[in-house]
């Protein structure tokens, strides 16, 4: 099964991520950090350097904290290959603020680019669906990839963006979990009133 | 004092110290705690698939302005390790009960590697660890151990001793 994808990651994420306004973002681990930070790095970005699978849990545990804004996960397909039950634990809570977008290359992009799942039997969409996600998408074009931009700032969606395996420059975000997340919650407003 | 009682001084513990959510692996020991959560009109109670999903959860409700806490059994606190990295390195409050199984007139010998191993995996890798092993007094644990967690913002967990919550009887 060949799914590799032809779309340019950095471009994907700053489309993505293109006027961001209070959207709430949580950045998996390795390449999809890279490329949110590429895109501006901001307080409102909080990204994970380790704690793998974990991305999208994150996700749900601050979208059920802040109903009134946007969540987006954006995140890896080893990342979330590592998480799979969290897609059946969030799609049974079912936030209507949250969207989760895997930028998928088929790889594991940070140890050598070995086929993941992806690439051999696995279609994350297709489990979204079976865990209870009513909406799914996969985008293979950049076109496709816009409409998924307005999507993920509206609705419940869980979307695979198929990548090209390429690797690019690392564009590294702050590392420092204290003041990753001192910096998110003061910008949220929250440091100090829970 | 019964053991419905101090269960329910358990979870107006929790909701004294602002818990609004709770996320959980089943257990019998927790069961009554679990029924109150998903009760209670403040609190969202989330049923997990493994045990490191509620660190994570609880990560985002930290950075959303939330406290939460994680339920599960000393078998769950293996599943953790490498998530527990997430409320360490970011200097957050992580608050879990965990209730106790394989350490006293455990029938299952499967549950007594981990059981025999949770205090000090969970030292290990950072977390600050209490023991309740009395009915009059888990909740003043629970409660003393949920301000150390938020105010002091550390990984806490509470072990409740399988003596106090009972031992599962398995039919012969």
């Amino acid at each position: 099964m060949n799914n590799d994808g032809t779309l340019d990651r950095r471009d994907v994420a700053a489309t993505l991520l293109r006027e961001p306004d209070d959207l709430l973002v949580v950045c998996g681990l390795g390449a999809p950090s890279y490329d949110a930070a590429a895109a501006g790095d901001r307080p409102l970005n909080f990204y994970l350097w380790g704690a793998m699978g974990g991305a999208a849990m994150v996700g749900l545990g601050l979208a059920l904290a802040q109903p009134r804004r946007r969540v987006l996960v954006l995140t890896g397909d080893g990342e979330m290959l590592m998480g799979l039950g969290s897609l059946a634990t969030i799609a049974a809570v079912g936030p209507r603020n949250l969207g989760i977008a895997v930028l998928d290359n088929a790889r594991f992009g940070e140890t050598g680019s070995q086929r993941s799942h992806t690439a051999l039997t696995t279609d994350l969409a297709a489990v979204a669906a079976a865990c209870g996600w009513r909406a799914t998408a996969t985008a293979r074009s950049m076109a496709e990839v816009e409409v998924l931009r307005t999507r993920l700032r509206q609705e419940p969606l869980f979307a695979v963006i198929r990548i090209a395996p390429e690797e690019k420059p690392r564009h590294l975000p702050p590392r420092d979990g204290g003041y990753l997340a001192d910096r998110f919650r003061r910008r949220l407003g929250v440091a100090g009133s829970e | 004092m019964s053991s419905s009682n101090w269960q329910a001084q358990v979870f107006a513990a929790l909701k004294a110290a602002g818990v609004t959510q709770v996320g959980y692996v089943p257990d019998a020991g927790h069961a009554q705690l679990i029924e109150a959560a998903h009760a209670d009109a403040d609190m969202q109670a989330v049923v997990l698939t493994t045990e490191e999903e509620g660190i994570a959860l609880a990560a985002g409700a930290w950075l959303g302005g939330q406290r939460a806490v994680l339920l599960m059994q000393s078998s769950g606190v293996g599943n953790c390790i490498n998530m527990l990295s997430l409320p360490v390195n970011c200097r957050m409050p992580f608050f879990a009960l965990v209730t106790m199984r394989g350490e006293w007139a455990e029938f299952n010998p499967w549950q007594v590697p981990m059981g025999a191993a949770t205090q000090a995996v969970l030292t290990a890798a950072g977390v600050h660890v209490r023991r309740a092993e009395h009915a009059d007094d888990v909740a003043d644990i629970v409660a003393a151990s949920a301000a150390l967690a938020f105010d002091s913002a550390v990984p806490v967990a509470v072990l409740l001793s399988q003596r106090l919550i009972g031992a599962k009887v398995f039919a012969r």
